[in-house]
């Protein structure tokens, strides 16, 4: 029971970073149409901005976490200007086959940047774990969940509650209507692909200290991000919070009770599992965004 | 027409004769992969480019030939490559099979999804278990293949098998695009509704091309775990997968000449610049080629050089070739789809 409950509270903490690789992916594909296969670069990206502001800058945890949602927003934006507005009303595997080769040329220039050795991250928490009664947690796996929970309410309060937001929900519905209603939709894609980008780096800078951090980080990234989108159902970003959550405590447990070699098989038999019996999601009922 | 039979002799030729004027063994082992990969560009193409699904875990039909040929050609079972080779193929197609009955009720994205799930899965089980495949240490010490009393271990000898495969595969793909299925794949790519209507079951036929192309790629494998003798889970890499899609889409993809062009230049072009530029370069510049062949080469090398040709040839006066039967892919024309 203890072990059970142990095992729930790691899933909880992956959860909460899973959940938000899922939002920003939910969103890049509900909005924009976009399969992004570089999602998990950003994530890497954001792991490699903590790396720099943390280690080689001796900045403080909260510094880096900005400065690795900077980087992801910034190259976001910038990939998003240049290669996907020229595409735009392209199909949708043409695009698809841009952002494999964005997602490939972006692995390998990290590789090329940071070299192939996994790094640590320092981080200024202490490793002794806080122990409240039958549970043990570390200091930063904590910060990590709550960090992450308050990432999730603030992209949602932004989308429901700002004027940007409402564009954001408007175009999500209905982009020709919302052109006619004077939307920009072009500023739209731009910072709903920043803003996805950014969660994904913010997700890379709070679970790279967890882990480590290398060039490939992202392809798994990418992947369990992809699983939490089709648990959840695609554009449905409540499904993909609750999904990012059962995929970590799923993972947590196949790993703690069936066999840690085939932690990472739980993503994949997701995916495929729901695409063949649910394939609008889990949570095909729950509320879509807007 | 004639200039596309001299070309073809040409390439004949050259390939037959290879060891004659290719002194280098280390060149001989280049083209010997080139030929490989041809085989599994055609493979991938035959879904990319005919059905215009994009499979990302092609490495796992790959890596299952590969695996298959070795465990049966290892102790105890030491079977001989000439048996090892068509069960590869077998086994390779029977996953095919598999994924293209659970798989191909989704199309586009979903497709890739569940096709680098799978490769996932595959890659992982090759890790852990031990029993079987030995993990990560791999398994060591695959017999080279045998014809009759001659070994076929030098590169000489392996280079005409590879051609002999390469051949054939190319030979299937031919009759396979120009028969009744290839034209309905290629009605499916464009329209699957109006194909459907016309009576061409659209599942039956992919799935059909699911296993052919997933057969070819288990038959390439088996011939790389009999040429370097050694198979480990690093056949599953992403990076095979990546390098067959580069070569099917910059060659031509849903054109037969277009992923041989692609896969001998995409194994050959590394090699040449090897001495100036670290592998890391080559990968990155790979993800590169992908972007920018979808910018200003969207139909690929082959089809646009043919293209190219026939303008020169009309503005010259010449007579105006009839078109060949493939066709390319309409999804990748620029321009704004309609909505």
């Amino acid at each position: 029971m203890e072990q059970l409950l142990q095992h729930l509270v790691n899933g909880l903490v992956l959860g909460g970073t899973y959940a938000l690789l899922g939002i920003g992916l939910t969103l890049i594909f509900g909005l924009m149409s976009v399969v992004n296969f570089a999602h998990g670069e950003f994530y890497t990206l954001g792991a490699y901005a903590a790396f720099a502001t943390l280690a080689l800058a001796g900045l403080p945890f909260f510094v880096a976490l900005v400065a690795a949602i900077a980087a992801g927003a910034l190259l976001g934006a910038i990939c998003e200007r240049t290669l996907l507005r020229p595409l735009r009303g392209h199909s949708i595997d043409t695009i698809m086959l841009v952002m494999i080769g964005v997602w490939i040329a972006m692995q390998n220039a990290e590789l090329l940047a940071w070299g192939g050795v996994a790094r640590a991250i320092p981080h200024p928490f202490p490793t002794a774990p806080l122990t409240l009664g039958p549970l043990n947690i570390a200091p930063l796996r904590l910060f990590v969940v709550v960090t992450a929970a308050a990432l999730i309410a603030l992209a949602w309060l932004g989308i429901h509650t700002t004027r940007l937001g409402t564009a954001m929900r408007a175009t999500f519905q209905d982009r020709d209507t919302a052109a006619l209603m004077g939307v920009p939709i072009g500023r739209i894609h731009t910072i709903t692909f920043a803003f996805g980008s950014a969660l994904a780096a913010a997700a890379g800078a709070l679970l790279g200290p967890v882990f480590l951090a290398y060039p490939s980080m992202g392809d798994l990234a990418s992947l369990k991000a992809f699983s939490v989108v089709i648990l959840g159902g695609l554009g449905n970003l409540a499904g993909a919070t609750l999904g990012g959550l059962l995929l970590g405590v799923a993972e947590e447990l196949g790993a703690g009770y069936v066999s840690s070699g085939y932690r990472d098989a739980v993503g994949f038999v997701a995916i495929i599992l729901v695409l063949l019996f649910r394939p609008a999601g889990l949570f095909a009922r729950a509320e879509r965004i807007g | 027409m004639i200039a596309r039979a001299a070309v073809t002799a040409l390439g004949a030729g050259a390939a037959l004769t290879a060891p004659w004027w290719v002194a280098n063994p280390y060149h001989l082992h280049v083209l010997i992969m080139a030929a490989i990969f041809t085989i599994l560009a055609l493979s991938l193409n035959l879904l990319l480019g005919y059905t215009g699904q994009l499979s990302l875990g092609h490495a796992a039909f790959f890596g299952i030939g590969a695996y298959t040929s070795a465990l049966l050609s290892l102790p105890p079972l030491e079977w001989s490559f000439w048996i090892a080779l068509p069960a590869a193929a077998a086994a390779a197609a029977l996953a095919g099979w598999g994924i293209g009955r659970l798989a191909l009720k989704l199309r586009g994205a979903y497709f890739v999804l569940v096709t680098i799930s799978f490769a996932g899965v595959i890659s992982l089980i090759s890790i852990n278990w031990m029993a079987l495949t030995n993990g990560p240490l791999g398994l060591p010490g695959v017999p080279a293949p045998t014809l009759g009393p001659w070994t076929l271990r030098t590169k000489t000898t392996y280079w005409y098998l590879v051609l002999a495969a390469a051949a054939l595969a190319f030979v299937v793909c031919h009759r396979l695009v120009r028969s009744r299925i290839g034209r309905a794949l290629v009605a499916l790519r464009e329209n699957e509704p109006l194909a459907e209507s016309v009576g061409i079951d659209g599942t039956r036929y992919l799935v059909l091309a699911a296993v052919v192309s997933a057969a070819m790629a288990g038959v390439g494998g088996s011939l790389y775990a009999h040429y370097t003798r050694f198979v480990s889970p690093e056949v599953f890499l992403f990076s095979y997968t990546v390098t067959m899609v580069i070569m099917v889409i910059a060659g031509g993809q849903g054109t037969l000449a277009g992923p041989v062009v692609g896969a001998l230049l995409f194994t050959v072009l590394p090699e040449v610049l090897r001495e100036a530029v670290a592998w890391q370069w080559q990968m990155l510049a790979y993800g590169i080629v992908l972007v920018v062949c979808v910018f200003f080469l969207p139909r690929g090398i082959v089809p646009s050089i043919v293209a190219a040709t026939r303008r020169a040839a009309r503005t010259a006066g010449g007579p105006p070739e009839m078109r060949s039967g493939s066709v390319g892919p309409l999804k990748m024309r620029r321009g704004p789809a309609p909505e």
